[in-house]
């Protein structure tokens, strides 16, 4: 089980390098679900599989799907188009490629060779998190819910297109002006 | 397994997005950096957690990933906003509160 975890923890190190140096947001994107799927893979050599299922789920699936909306809604015109098809060399897939197929080496491997053997006994009983979560930290659980409400209303809030003015001050000003330009 | 490779793997990541977080000036790479780095305290929270068998690894990870979500979230409309007023990205373009008088 140790070579997995080592395996996976240089597949993981390797694509974060990626990330920070690559030019693209999009080629960053695709190193970074690299990433995130062997740090899944490096919680699931530490007897954790439940937050491995929430680290592909939440982060490799949800998160980056955000990362991808506002990085294709940023790129509008007729030139990114051409610029994408200039992004889309081989060159530029074949490294995250490389990378998956060693973990899914991995994964075939874990398959292959049996699952009680290779993959380890979990380190915590799965029953104590739920347990644990609603029982004594039930006002951190609650907090979270909070910060969701506050990030999701903060979002919607900040996210409005037809902001114009700084301060409603201004707007004011604005009128006054295009008011007395007019006359 | 030793828990300090997996310590070692999670400063290194936690190192990684650091260094992305100072040396990028696109703020989109500011936001990947930032969710690197508190991936890395993830990893950090579990493998403690499993080396003594308690569940407040991981349901520190759940908390992680919830401030995570919520504040890409935010992160992302506020970068959106900026490029709409702005048309640009960098950061160290973004100076409107910068006083102009040299010192």
């Amino acid at each position: 089980m140790n070579y997995l975890f080592y395996i996976s923890s240089i597949v993981a190190i390797a694509a974060t390098v990626m990330v920070i140096t690559r030019h693209q947001p999009v080629h960053a994107l695709l190193y970074l679900v690299v990433s995130f799927l062997g740090v899944a893979m490096i919680f699931l050599s530490l007897g954790a599989p439940f937050v491995a299922t929430l680290e592909i789920i939440l982060y490799a699936g949800a998160i980056i799907v955000l990362f991808i909306f506002v990085v294709m809604m940023l790129n509008l015109g007729r030139e990114s188009a051409i610029q994408e098809k200039q992004w889309m060399q081989p060159k530029t897939w074949i490294g995250p490629s490389i990378l998956t197929v060693i973990l899914l080496a991995e994964l075939l491997l874990l398959i292959v060779m049996g699952g009680s053997t290779t993959i380890p006994q979990q380190t915590v009983d799965l029953k104590k998190i739920p347990l644990s979560l609603y029982g004594e930290y039930i006002i951190a659980v609650e907090l979270t819910g909070f910060l969701l409400m506050a990030g999701i209303v903060g979002a919607a809030h900040i996210g409005r297109h037809k902001k114009k003015y700084l301060h409603r001050f201004l707007k004011q000003e604005e009128d006054a002006v295009h008011f007395s330009s007019k006359t | 397994m030793q828990s300090y490779s997996v310590l070692v793997v999670a400063a290194i990541l936690f190192v990684l997005g650091l260094l992305g977080v100072l040396t990028r000036r696109n703020i989109i790479f500011i936001l990947i950096s930032v969710e690197i780095m508190l991936n890395a305290a993830g990893v950090a929270f579990v493998a403690a957690g499993a080396r003594w068998g308690q569940p407040d690894g991981q349901v520190m990870f759940l908390f992680i990933l919830a401030m995570a979500a919520s504040e890409v979230s935010v992160g992302l409309a506020l970068v959106m906003q900026v490029y709409h007023q702005h048309k640009t990205l960098d950061v160290s373009k973004l100076n409107n509160l910068k006083d102009d008088i040299e010192t």
